[in-house]
């Protein structure tokens, strides 16, 4: 795992002229930020459902994350040690991200984590209405992420879910032209729980995101693939509601479960460019420009090709350290820019950090709130 | 029931073979920890339908837990032993349903953090038994040919970069009647050494006449039983409360003749297919993907002596549950994607190749077909270096094999 951190340091040193982060001393560097914590929002993107270092920041990968390595990591404070020691599975992988707590629930069952999320610490702490937790998610078994079964928490207290796919199957009926935007991953198809009804997701459409059904459905003729929906439609979001807790999983690279490297490929180079997209989005609205801090992730690795247990690329199943071992980038205000820092953390203190910053208290996460941003 | 109440007849359900195998290593098997036992048993179920080298491997393995001591079976299944198992599991029928059981298991040691505790034991009881019983040398040095880029008129595609470093990268291969020297290699290596099962042909697309010498397999010829699992695959989709857990199940339980594959009058090459097809994650849609699993899966269990692997364009990507579906009209192809996952198939098929004993005096060959560029790996081929002369197959072959 050392290892694993120090050749993702050395690529980012020498590709991305990065400094070593552990050789600066922390500083309280959120508060130094200029930017009152009621005002704060966060973007939280997880980088499409987990890619290797050998197709991303190691020599041979770069050039499938141009956007990456030239525009957002010489802006980030980059942390190369992830650790997820959780289930690598990507619903369970995403609600462990979203509580700060490694769930336990079944991934492909539709089920509301376990643990209070950290839409519901948000919004309860800090007295915020439901519009302003949001979650853009890929498919329809995300469903449930939003909120969690927790007693003293759950129903009606979390992020308001987008399912982009649904809403757009809703809005063309199945039309043919749209079905490129419909892809899932493999295992999908044998997974579609039941969501809510046309209507009310048409009704989102009107009178959340100001999008008339036409236009809707004109724009998406312009888009190659599901990510590319989920981001447009977080444009939208951004742009009509604002939120300030926003919540974005990718998950176009997962189609590395078919087998063809290929596509797999092309999943990141578009995740990347996407990454970027949104980073821009950030910095062009006025509501979000100068104080928001945007998180990239993935929530989890995959298989090496090393692990004759496993077929490479293809899974994250063998849980050997390449698939638990991942990296996060952060960017905004009071964020120190390109910084690496190799000290490992779980993939649990996300939810701590946030709350740091934002004002409030993940009190029942088992992670720790990330001391370099503090 | 735990390991220790296993009697005789409870294995009455197996295959003649498999069931001989079982009572005669009853008392070994009764001993093994219940994290265990059911992954070796899953293996022992199978044993009538294993190529040779695996049935061979079996009964190494369990000839050594036969003769080891008391203190070596502690040494080798006490961290299996301390894996905390639930009741359920216990009652479940894990003598006739040990894949099912091991589905489980891999459930409940995520669920519980115990993955990476069983993955130490079984890493571990691995290493033990590789240094205890070393896997078989081969015959002759092993042979590796894979084919790639049917179909692409041009590519600027770097080729084979993972490769090169291992051997020499040739840019001027004389291209006509390359295909067929490789084919007349493979087939005259499997005359000469004619053992079962140790010289394949695996096309991912329409094969090539196929020598009968060689053992062949296609991802055309099992068009039919594709097209049979897909419509299998699809009635599961639109069946209340499925899911990819339900989907493996009844995957698991499919026999060769569910898709109309116990034509051929060999039930072990049957079974493989029916595998390659039901076990594959993307093997049903991708022909890439088929290519690149069957080649593997063929050098992990049937450890062969000379295998060739063509690639053939695969689909283009589509709505993953219109792939999951018969097709109803001819398929649009993806030539330059198939070319790259391709590249990666002969990159994975060197590695497999890699960790089968004999790998250092092993050859490997991959070739762009109809195209002069090829990389050559062997024990006498000098590493990390191009060549630039017109050469053709049959000579690199000859420098190489």
């Amino acid at each position: 795992m050392t290892q694993l951190s120090r050749n993702r340091r050395d690529f980012l040193r020498a590709a991305a002229g990065l400094t070593l982060g552990s050789t600066l001393l922390p500083s309280r560097l959120f508060s130094r930020s200029g930017v009152p914590q009621k005002d704060r929002k966060v973007v939280v993107i997880t980088f499409g459902g987990g890619a290797r270092d050998q197709e991303t920041f190691a020599p041979e990968g770069q050039e499938n994350i141009p956007n990456l390595m030239r525009e957002l990591i010489p802006q980030s404070s980059f942390f190369t040690q992830v650790v997820n020691r959780g289930i690598l599975g990507h619903y369970v992988a995403t609600a462990s991200l979203a509580t700060g707590v490694y769930e336990t629930i079944n991934n492909f069952a539709s089920l509301p984590p376990q643990s209070p999320t950290v839409f519901e610490y948000f919004r309860r702490d800090l007295h915020r209405p439901a519009s302003d937790a949001w979650v853009v998610a890929p498919s329809n078994g995300f469903n449930r992420i939003g909120e969690s079964s927790h007693r003293s928490y759950g129903p009606g207290q979390g992020a308001r879910v987008i399912l982009p796919k649904h809403l757009l199957t809703a809005a063309t009926k199945g039309t043919p032209d749209y079905e490129h935007l419909l892809r899932d991953n493999y295992e999908t198809p044998f997974f579609a729980p039941e969501v809510a009804g046309n209507e009310f997701e048409l009704e989102q459409l009107r009178t959340l995101l100001k999008l008339s059904v036409n236009d809707f459905k004109t724009h998406a003729l312009t888009l190659s693939s599901p990510d590319e929906l989920s981001v447009y439609i977080v444009r939208q979001l951004m742009r009509q509601a604002a939120p300030s807790l926003l919540w974005i999983t990718m998950h176009d690279i997962d189609i590395a479960h078919a087998g063809a490297y290929s596509l797999y490929i092309d999943g990141i180079r578009r995740t990347d460019r996407l990454c970027l997209e949104v980073w821009k989005a950030i910095e062009s609205e006025p509501e979000y420009a100068g104080k928001t801090t945007l998180f990239i992730l993935p929530d989890f690795g995959r298989d090496s090709d090393e692990d004759a247990g496993g077929n490479g690329f293809q899974h994250h199943r063998t849980g050997d350290v390449m698939s638990r071992t991942t990296w996060m980038m952060a960017l905004g205000p009071g964020v120190r820019e390109g910084i690496v820092y190799d000290r490992p953390l779980d993939s649990t203190d996300l939810v701590p950090t946030i709350g740091s910053m934002m004002g409030f208290s993940a009190e029942l996460s088992q992670g720790k709130p990330i001391q370099e941003f503090l | 029931m735990l390991p220790r109440d296993l009697k005789p007849e409870q294995f009455s359900g197996y295959p003649p073979l498999a069931q001989r195998l079982a009572t005669g290593n009853l008392q070994s098997l009764r001993n093994l920890p219940l994290s265990f036992l059911p992954s070796l048993l899953r293996e022992m179920i199978e044993f009538d339908y294993k190529f040779p080298a695996e049935r061979r491997s079996l009964e190494r393995e369990l000839a050594n837990l036969k003769v080891l001591s008391e203190s070596q079976w502690k040494e080798w299944f006490s961290e299996f032993a301390a894996i905390h198992l639930s009741s359920s599991m216990e009652k479940f029928d894990w003598v006739n349903q040990p894949a099912q059981f091991v589905e489980q298991l891999s459930a409940h040691l995520w669920t519980t953090h115990q993955q990476d505790a069983f993955r130490k034991a079984a890493t571990e009881y691995g290493d033990r038994l590789r240094a205890a019983v070393p896997p078989e040398d081969p015959k002759i040095p092993r042979v590796a040919i894979a084919v790639v880029g049917q179909g692409v008129p041009s590519s600027e595609y770097p080729l084979f970069r993972k490769l090169r470093a291992h051997g020499a990268f040739y840019t001027k291969i004389d291209a006509k009647g390359g295909l067929n020297a490789l084919l007349d290699f493979a087939s005259v290596r499997a005359k000469t050494n004619p053992i079962p099962y140790a010289h394949w042909y695996i096309d991912g697309g329409q094969p090539a006449a196929c020598d009968s010498s060689l053992t062949c397999i296609s991802y055309r010829a099992l068009d039919p039983a594709r097209n049979q699992l897909l419509a299998k695959m699809q009635k599961q989709s639109e069946a209340p409360g499925s899911g990819p857990e339900n989907l493996r199940t009844v995957m698991a339980a499919l026999r060769p003749s569910d898709l109309k594959l116990d034509h051929a009058g060999d039930p072990v090459l049957s079974r493989f297919e029916l595998k390659l097809l039901t076990e594959g994650s993307g093997t049903q849609i991708f022909s890439t993907t088929f290519a690149q699993w069957a080649a593997r899966e063929t050098l992990r269990r049937a450890q062969p002596l000379t295998l060739m692997v063509r690639f053939a364009p695969r689909q283009r990507q589509r709505p993953m549950s219109e792939m999951l579906s018969v097709p109803k009209e001819t398929l649009e192809l993806d030539p330059q994607g198939s070319l790259v996952d391709a590249d990666f198939g002969a990159y994975y098929t060197w590695l497999n190749q890699q960790r089968l004993t004999g790998a250092a005096q092993a050859s490997f060959i991959a070739w762009f077909e109809e195209h002069g560029t090829a990389i050559a790996i062997g024990p006498t081929v000098p590493r990390g270096t191009v060549s630039n002369s017109s050469v053709d197959l049959k000579q690199v072959l000859s420098w190489t094999v």
